[in-house]
């Protein structure tokens, strides 16, 4: 750890040195200040402490960009995170990507039903874990796709459920499908058990 | 750090190398560079925390009278009754154990010349200080009104003991009765405070005294969000209708000029008398007592600062953050407080090394509970202007949540609302 700091700390020196002629207004602020804003509500470095706005440490770099832009738009409904996410540059975006997917993801700690993580389990495997691999954890690898569910926040994932089934945010056509199938078959209880299964890796 | 003979030969030599290439400040034995922070509220905690996250060589101390810190943010909800007082608490032991010295002393001075700090007969120096002292309640510009007086008629601007009080005064209240808040003039600490502890309060009353209501006399023709809690006050507390729970009477007539705390009336600039059965008397207000005594302030009573690093535009070397400073749009917020401290606390750890600092980036962000299930936020990014003069929101960005959000959407601003202050107090205190 201690060398790459180094890095950075010699490589801002020189860009510092560099710059400080140029007019400092107008510049991009580095990463650690644009995530910086962040960290009062996803916690630092996006680790959230909860209750219910989600961690953003490691994120997927993709994922995070699409979602801020899908905020920026109104594309995908937020109660306050489209009026934040118009106040950033594309390339801002970009930098607070970077950051995150850096991080190192601490599943939150929250309380769960044990016999409904257990359902939860085959459930996930059953309707989920296609898209979702590894439970939905972060999966190591340059062009690895996931999303943060195992360790998420639980009101979070409710709330986002809950966007995705009243048209609130777009779903994926085999994602509907399978929660179609899920819904029917288990019921509310069904998607609460692989919300406890979610809750249970700590 | 054990460091034996040998480690240190080799540590001075990489040393005395470094500085013969031009960087003489990061020498061995040069001396630690010292920032002192005055205040250990939510921006002194912040940028303490910050300055050693960035670099642990430097030395941060704070300063600070108490032992413990009370958010004033939700101290409202525990005179609603919703929320214990301790779960406002926050003590300093982590930031001590990040190797921040935590001096429980008030500051008397802040002398940039010498660049030292006096407090509690010590001098502390500093090759940079932050002040961060939040506000000073002018008791004075109401007629009978003291800091004394303030134990009987609590302002709770300052969480703690006085949001006790006034909380323990709303239980002992009969049904039926009526308690007033004095809302203060602008500018002051949390804009839309005020009315959102008119909330809590009528939020107790429903509950458990529902002949009782709020008055609020303020000093101003309009405040903070005042559609969305007109629109929650009409919906929760019958505002605008006959036995409302709340009731609001603007400035300048409605101010509050004259208290008598034995008779409990208040006197309205108009002339008007109130009797109350509860006064909660807010003060004008203006930078903490450091910063005026430091000569830190303008005519305004308030702390002008270089918009881009919070260094204080009368003495060179000392910053000032959180209420205490003028910065342009953003308003006095804990989370303006954590965001300015943030942006103060890269460039402080630049200018140490004698660098340029870089780009800040500010935010904000506040929601205020009307209620249950209930709660509504503003939010702004902000930018420094191109001539460096002001923090400007960006356009198109920001603003209320809107007039017609859904039940669901103001029951998920309650939950983001706890999720803001769970991880806003971990950032600042750790």
């Amino acid at each position: 750890m201690a060398k790459p700091t180094m890095n950075l700390a010699l490589a801002t020196g020189a860009l510092a040195l560099a710059l400080s002629t140029a007019v400092s207004a107008g510049d991009t602020a580095s990463a650690g200040m644009l995530a910086g804003t962040c960290y009062g509500c996803h916690g630092m470095h996006g680790n959230s402490l909860g209750p219910a706005s989600p961690s953003i440490a490691q994120m997927e770099k993709t994922a995070f960009v699409e979602t801020m832009q899908a905020f920026k738009s109104g594309d995908t409904y937020g109660t306050i995170m489209g009026r934040i996410a118009k106040g950033y540059t594309d390339e801002e975006i970009e930098r607070m990507a970077g950051h995150f997917a850096a991080q190192k993801f601490v599943p939150a700690k929250q309380e769960f039903d044990a016999a409904a993580a257990k359902k939860g389990v085959k459930l996930h495997d059953k309707y989920c874990e296609k898209c979702h691999e590894e439970g939905g954890k972060p999966i190591a690898g340059e062009d690895a796709e996931y999303s943060l569910l195992a360790g998420q926040w639980v009101p979070y994932l409710a709330n986002t459920m809950t966007d995705f089934r009243e048209g609130r945010r777009e779903m994926p056509k085999k994602m509907k499908k399978k929660l179609d199938k899920l819904l029917k078959k288990e019921g509310e209880a069904g998607l609460a058990a692989i919300n406890a299964f979610y809750a249970g890796q700590q | 750090m054990n460091m034996n003979r040998r480690d240190f030969v080799k540590a001075a030599g990489a040393a005395t190398a470094v500085g013969m290439v031009g960087v003489p400040q990061l020498a061995l034995g040069a001396g630690k560079k010292k920032v002192v922070v005055v205040g250990g509220g939510t921006g002194g905690a912040t940028v303490a925390r910050y300055i050693k996250l960035a670099d642990a060589s430097v030395d941060v101390t704070i300063i600070e009278p108490n032992t413990h810190y009370h958010t004033c943010y939700l101290s409202n909800e525990v005179l609603g009754g919703d929320r214990n007082i301790d779960t406002i608490k926050f003590g300093y032991d982590k930031l001590e154990a990040m190797g921040i010295e935590v001096v429980h002393a008030t500051a008397e001075l802040v002398d940039p010349a010498a660049k030292v700090v006096k407090a509690g007969g010590k001098d502390y120096a500093f090759d940079r200080c932050i002040v961060a002292p939040g506000i000073e309640l002018l008791y004075d510009q109401i007629e009978g009104y003291s800091e004394a007086a303030s134990r009987k008629l609590p302002h709770a601007w300052k969480a703690g003991e006085q949001t006790r009080l006034l909380r323990a005064q709303l239980e002992a209240m009969p049904d039926g009765g009526t308690a007033v808040i004095a809302a203060p003039p602008n500018p002051f600490r949390c804009p839309p405070g005020p009315y959102e502890r008119a909330s809590q309060m009528a939020h107790y009353f429903k509950q458990h005294k529902p002949k009782s209501k709020v008055l609020i006399l303020d000093a101003k023709q309009k405040f903070s969000k005042q559609g969305l809690f007109t629109q929650g006050w009409k919906a929760l507390y019958g505002f605008g209708a006959n036995q409302a729970m709340i009731e609001w009477q603007p400035g300048p007539d409605a101010a509050v000029v004259k208290v008598d705390a034995g008779s409990m009336t208040v006197e309205t600039s108009f002339g008007d008398e109130v009797k109350a059965d509860v006064l909660n008397i807010i003060p004008p207000q203006r930078a903490g007592k450091i910063a005026q005594v430091s000569d830190l302030t303008d005519d305004s009573g308030w702390c002008p600062v270089d918009k881009k690093t919070f260094e204080s535009s009368k003495h060179p070397g000392v910053h000032v953050i959180g209420d205490a400073c003028i910065a342009t749009k953003m308003p006095k917020s804990a989370y303006a407080a954590n965001s300015q401290a943030k942006v103060c606390a890269a460039a402080v750890v630049a200018m140490l090394k004698g660098e340029e600092p870089g780009t800040p980036s500010y935010v904000n962000t506040c929601y205020s509970i009307i209620g249950k299930d209930w709660a509504v936020s503003v939010a702004a990014v902000y930018r420094l202007s191109e001539d460096g003069k002001t923090i400007a929101g960006v356009e198109g960005a920001g603003g209320l949540t809107p007039m017609d959000a859904s039940p669901e959407a103001r029951r998920r601003e309650v939950q983001y609302a706890y999720s803001w202050f769970k991880n806003i107090t971990a950032d600042i205190f750790g």
